[in-house]
């Protein structure tokens, strides 16, 4: 782990291929094009970073062997020296470097070179890039090497070194796989490009549509509910669904929302394949054996149209059953048991059926021999009934069970005590032991979230009560912590919801992640199965196969070798694919990454629906949902490629998030959670990677509001103080008005305002407390626009951030150049350089330069370029700060961007005039606050934005999240009047070196 | 999962003199008149069996055991299992002795508390035909209430605290399928929210203008529908015309003036049985 040789490689190339990657991706991923995704998520820690997109890939592989987050362990300053960081290096991460190494190197020349020679110099140290993900670095590096000829070559070798490291490397992964190394590797021998075409074509996600003719195919071995095998040919980037298609198809299943497919994670746990992901960035090193399961228990069985579903259903829960996780009395035991076997073998019969008939059937996990003769007792009693109606009784017992349907999780409460948190239908179940100590239902909960290994829920205030709650739980890790909040998630969607939540609900930023679910609800399976105009499906029940079977059979593992040669074809003829792939893959990925870090960071999800009363939530989406129906009634069956479009076509679609640059409508949401949600669909692979963290020393939050602002409104709060901006230094409460004021000030134009705020946290440093005392940076982040009165006091009540703004201490800075930024203010894209502020002390600002400013382009294009400028002279510096001696430290990046769409189309590419721009910076031990306001004059409209970085420095220990999530949150009340529109937040760990 | 209420048999056991000087007590101190007292149980006991039928186990008092006629707290039957407690008061852990010898010889699987950490009362476990609430009071805790989980363990097994009574059922019991009797005091209203929010489903509540009338006995017998046994109009006047109301229901009255004395209520004197449940 230590050192990734594919990541120097990836480094040299990294600042010329980015942006070439990000272009195809775009396309790809979205219609939208290009501009977005180059520049815009990538800005802000592009510079900053060394490494480089294609180490991306691979090192998504290593992060997930090596569970803890990638982003977390690195060291504080992005400027730090990243060693073997690219690896570890979520792949978005490195993605947005390469991005911004590119704007750098088009901006900078001089800045890139520096970087370049630190990739070098990480290069040459060794690299051990773990595994499997070697193939997906290729990709994108060959593209880089395409662009650029001779420096890429030798990456490209030494990718394709990688790669067959990497496979070597993954254990887990079938043997095809291996065999599609091998056969990488001789293609490599015989031409590198074309390798690397091969590559990319892997590491781009599959399409329906997929020209490649080269396309590498991998078998996925499915254990379905009567224990058989199902082996599947899949691409290797082909997503979730399709593969869950395939299976429902194998088994004749249309009622298939009830069900899904899971996989082990490297710690055993089992993960539910999202099936708007890509399948090999879920599993990660793991191998691709899955098991078909039932993931929404329906309460009311008998409502579920065909008896086929209910015979997976019972199947399911006889394993459910059998293995203990569905604990049942001795009598119900053998109740169920004795419906099994009517079910399976028909009507008793003595002459057929001895006392040993049933010894294959589990009906318990540990099974007496009392226990099978009352299941043959019982068995007698069940003449007549048919396998339907067996299956029927047995579930009509079972749904009574007080654990049916409870998905459980290991956790503790505030005190350390161990408790089990399950998820079910209704809400959220708590139990010590096995007793259940306190129920939350869906209504009663606001809120969801996680932070790091903590699982929280917001309570509804009771009828006595004032205040909202919040109840913590601590989770083994982070990804446990995710899991049981996707799954809350889910299950809430699922069962509480009449459709799915709409991505763009959300008016403002929120960090959290925006991981939706994006199936169908229980209410829309219903109404779907309703129409199911089919002839009851003849089924073959297990008995037949089962034989000598146990009911919880044991998996088969069927490898197919002629995967292999399919392989080996498709990777000959991958080469072609080549570029537009490979370029979409790209940008999905850095999409991903974006909305990864979101996701990790806040990990607040806001159930919004919740708050609404059930009825609320129907009237609302009463309209929609009939649109939805008809839309997925229409498409019925599992087709990826409609599914593809389906997620494409919402408005939230990934794209743009990952694209950076480009407005959403929506605020980030959609994007962080890009893993889980449709919407985010896209992106999705590289979060799973990425979302472990396991140290974060750093995080720089960025946001940007751009609000659209009437002049008028903005005029007003601005008149304060106007003057005060440049000078007002260090008076805490004056500061952060002053910044406010100034924002005002510029105000004078017209309207627009954009803040940009950045919170850098560093790690070393003090923790949370000493950034409470200091104000939270982070929280001051949105506020800094509009309201510089109302911020200060408002904000300060509720948390940190009022203190925070205050505690600014105003440097004059490099922001000149952002305010460049904000004029040209067109350009979404920002570009963050992260230039590791080695010394935890040392201010991180450098890292934040770049900010975002991408809020109204909705084109990412020009957005790209007006970063470029910027980015250079931050690069610039930064490069200098590099060169300087640094303690060495292995860092980790990441950089989260949210953008909302821009509410104003100024932002395209026009200009407009400057009016004013003004740079206030202020520094503390842990922070370092830097505003940039801005007002521009575009075609009588003022605009003003702010921008605002904060650096965060500490420890761990610090919640980094929290602070996040409180800044958002007050920047939302201080400037109601303004629009966020963009927030970047880039979170800089120190890597462990133990690490791997 | 029988029908809830369903009763084949019932366990009772005579009033020892010893109840009227020896019997634990919370509160009360007045005096307990002990032949009134034997006279009531044997009222209660004639009902159960004559009235409605049960098949009644009545075990001979113990002299060494003042509070012996409480057998509830003893044990917990539900379906074909019995769980034999713990009580929480030493004195009274001999009394399963004979409760447990009495439940065997009907054939239920018989299931023991045996580690010595755990107490329970059976006044604090509360089934409701979906569900068990387990009162965690100064006889119960959380130990036995996870044994009985581990005993049942196709139901939920809820905490409750219960504050200021005896046990949970001291002031709430199921008076119908899926209807809670509950008393009308803060404690009693409060442990019923408790109950709500713990529970998927959705109950009914009858609340009664006594917490101590809330405690009495449903049954659901084939041939006579419904059946409730509460307080007298002597006892609880207002109470009892809250049971009134209850229309479709059997309602006999049954006097607990004295048993009341020593904490006894309704519930308190028998362990019912559904044999066909098995």
């Amino acid at each position: 782990m230590t050192t990734e040789v594919g990541s120097e490689t990836d480094v040299k190339k990294e600042p010329e291929k980015v942006p070439e990657v990000q272009h195809q991706t775009d396309p790809v991923q979205t219609d939208q094009p290009d501009k977005p995704a180059d520049s815009d998520p990538q800005p802000v820690a592009s510079v900053a970073q060394p490494e480089e997109s294609r180490s991306v890939e691979p090192e998504s592989p290593q992060e997930e062997s090596s569970s803890p987050d990638p982003s977390s362990p690195p060291a504080i300053g992005g400027q730090k020296k990243e060693k073997g960081i690219s690896r570890f290096l979520p792949p978005w991460l490195k993605r947005q470097k390469s991005q911004s190494q590119d704007q750098a190197s088009e901006s900078a020349e001089s800045a890139e070179k520096p970087q370049s020679l630190k990739e070098e110099e990480e290069e040459s140290e060794p690299k051990d890039q773990p595994d499997g993900a070697g193939a997906a670095p290729n990709t994108e590096k060959t593209e880089e090497v395409k662009e650029e000829s001779r420096p890429e070559e030798v990456q490209l070798e030494e990718n394709e070194k990688e790669e067959e490291k990497s496979v070597g490397s993954a254990d887990t992964q079938p043997v095809r796989e291996e065999k599609e190394a091998e056969s990488e590797v001789k293609e490599r021998e015989e031409e590198k490009k074309e390798e690397e075409q091969v590559i990319q074509q892997e590491t781009s996600v599959l399409s329906p549509l997929r020209l490649n003719k080269k396309m590498k195919m991998v078998v996925c071995h499915v254990t379905l509910l009567d224990g058989t095998q199902f082996s599947c040919e899949v691409e290797k980037r082909a997503k979730g669904q399709y593969l869950f298609f395939q299976v429902c198809e194998q088994l004749n299943l249309v009622e298939k929302d009830y069900f899904g497919l899971s996989f082990k994670d490297n710690a055993e746990q089992r993960c539910w394949l999202d099936p708007t992901k890509e399948i090999k960035r879920q599993i990660r090193n793991s191998q691709w054996q899955f098991a078909f399961s039932v993931k929404f228990y329906p309460p009311d069985p008998s409502q579920l149209t065909e008896d086929i579903t209910r015979y997976l259903l019972c199947l399911q829960l006889r394993q459910d059953i059998a293995s203990g996780r569905l604990p049942c009395s001795f009598v119900t035991h053998a109740l169920l048991g004795s419906y099994s076997l009517q079910a399976e073998l028909g009507d008793y019969d003595p002459e057929e059926h001895r006392l040993d008939y049933i010894s294959d059937f589990q009906f318990a996990p540990n099974q007496t021999k009392e226990l099978e003769e009352k299941v043959v007792e019982l068995h007698k009693s069940h003449r007549g009934m048919t396998p339907a109606q067996a299956d029927a009784q047995f579930l009509e017992n079972a749904k009574k069970l007080s654990m049916y349907g409870v998905d459980l999780h290991h956790a503790k409460d505030s005190e350390g005590v161990d408790i089990m948190l399950g998820v079910c239908a209704n809400g959220l179940l708590i139990y010590k032991d096995r007793l259940r100590i306190n129920r939350f239902a869906w209504p009663k909960i606001l809120k969801i979230s996680y932070k790091r290994s903590n699982f929280y829920i917001k309570i509804r205030p009771g009828e006595a009560e004032q205040f909202e709650s919040t109840v913590g739980f601590k989770l083994p890790n982070h990804r446990a912590a995710k899991r049981v909040w996707k799954v809350c998630v889910e299950h809430h969607t699922f069962f509480r919801l009449m459709s799915p939540e709409n991505p763009t609900k959300s008016k403002f930023l929120t960090l959290g992640s925006k991981f939706r679910y994006s199936g169908r609800t229980q209410a829309q399976t219903r109404q779907a199965s309703s129409l199911i105009d089919r002839p009851a499906p003849y089924f073959q029940r297990t008995s037949s196969k089962r034989i000598s079977r146990s009911l919880d059979g044991a998996p088969m593992v069927n490898v197919s070798d002629y995967s292999h040669a399919v392989d080996s074809a498709l990777t000959a003829g991958a080469g072609e694919n080549g570029p537009a792939l490979e370029l979409n893959s790209d940008s999905k990925s850095k999409l991903r990454v974006q909305g990864e870090n979101i996701y990790v960071r806040h990990s607040n999800l806001m159930l919004e629906d919740l708050d609404k009363t059930q009825e609320d939530v129907l009237k609302h989406q009463a309209s929609i949902s009939e649109l939805k129906r008809s839309f997925m009634e229409a498409t019925p069956e599992p087709r990826p490629s409609q599914w593809d479009k389906r997620l494409t076509g919402s408005p939230a679609t990934t794209l743009r998030l990952q694209a950076q640059g480009v407005p959403q409508n929506s605020p980030p949401h959609p994007e962080t959670d890009s893993r889980d949600v449709s919407k985010s669909t896209e992106v999705k692979p590289e979060v799973n990677g990425q979302p472990e963290v396991v140290e974060v020393v750093e995080e720089t939050v960025v946001i940007e509001e751009v609000i659209k602002a009437k002049p008028k409104s903005s005029a007003p709060e601005t008149p304060v103080t106007v003057e005060t901006e440049v000078k007002e230094e260090r008076s805490l409460s004056s500061d952060s008005e002053s910044e406010e004021e100034e924002a005002e000030y510029h105000a004078q134009t017209p309207s627009a305002s954009i803040s940009v705020q950045q919170i850098e946290e560093e790690p070393e440093e003090e923790q949370e407390a000493g950034l409470i005392p200091q104000a939270l940076p982070s929280v001051v982040e949105s506020q800094p626009i509009t309201e510089a009165e109302p911020a200060d006091s408002a904000p300060s009540a509720e948390e940190e951030q009022a203190t925070a703004q205050p505690e600014e201490e105003e440097r004059t800075d490099k922001d000149d150049a952002p305010n460049g930024h904000a004029a040209e203010a067109p350009p979404p894209l920002r570009a963050v350089e992260e230039e590791p502020p080695v010394v935890n002390g040392s201010v991180s600002r450098v890292e934040a330069e770049l900010l975002p400013q991408v809020i109204c382009c909705s084109e990412p294009p020009v957005v790209k370029t007006e970063m470029v400028t910027i980015s250079d002279t931050f690069a610039a510096q930064k490069t200098e700060i590099s060169t300087k001696e640094v303690p060495i430290v292995h860092t980790e990046t990441k950089t989260i961007t949210y953008e909302a769409a821009q509410l104003d189309g100024n932002g395209d590419g026009e200009p407009g005039v400057l009016m004013t721009a003004q740079t206030i910076t202020s520094e503390s031990l842990c922070t370092t606050t830097t505003t940039h306001i801005t007002k521009t004059l575009k075609g009588g409209l003022s605009e003003t934005r702010i921008e605002k970085r904060i650096v965060i420095t500490g420890d761990s220990d610090i919640d980094h999240d929290q602070a996040l999530a409180q800044a958002i949150k007050e920047a939302k009340e201080q400037h109601p009047d303004m629009s966020v529109t963009r927030v970047v937040v880039h979170k800089e760990t120190e890597l462990a070196e133990d690490e791997d | 999962m029988s029908a809830f209420g369903r009763f084949t048999h019932a366990v009772v056991r005579a009033v020892p003199r010893s109840l009227a000087t020896e019997a634990l007590r919370t509160g009360s101190v007045e005096e307990l008149d002990l032949p009134r007292a034997q006279h009531e149980h044997e009222l209660y006991v004639s009902v159960l069996k004559q009235r409605l039928g049960l098949e009644v186990l009545e075990l001979p008092a113990d002299e060494a055991l003042p509070d012996c006629v409480f057998v509830e707290d003893a044990a917990v039957v539900c379906g074909d299992t019995a769980l034999i407690t713990r009580p929480g008061a030493a004195s009274r852990r001999n009394e399963t002795e004979a409760v447990k010898d009495a439940l065997t010889k009907l054939g239920l699987k018989i299931v023991e508390m045996t580690d010595e950490s755990a107490t329970l009362d059976g006044g604090d476990v509360l089934f409701t035909g979906r569900e068990f609430f387990v009162g965690l009071s100064k006889r119960t805790n959380q130990r036995g209430a996870e044994i009985l989980a581990d005993a049942f363990k196709d139901y939920a097994v809820s905490m409750v605290p219960v504050q200021g009574y005896l046990h949970l059922k001291s002031f709430c019991s199921m008076a119908g399928p899926d209807l809670i009797a509950i008393g009308s005091s803060d404690a009693a209203q409060k442990a019923l929210k408790i109950m709500q929010q713990m529970s998927d489903h959705k109950y009914d509540k009858l609340t009664v203008p006594d917490d101590l009338a809330a405690n009495c006995i449903y049954m659901n017998l084939p041939g006579k529908g419904d059946v409730l046994l509460h307080c007298t109009p002597e006892e609880f006047p207002e109470s009892v015309k809250v049971f009134e109301k209850l229309k479709d229901h059997m309602l006999i009255p049954v006097s607990n003036q004295e048993k009341v004395k020593v904490d006894g209520a309704l519930t308190c004197c028998s362990v019912l049985v559904c044999k066909n449940s098995v």
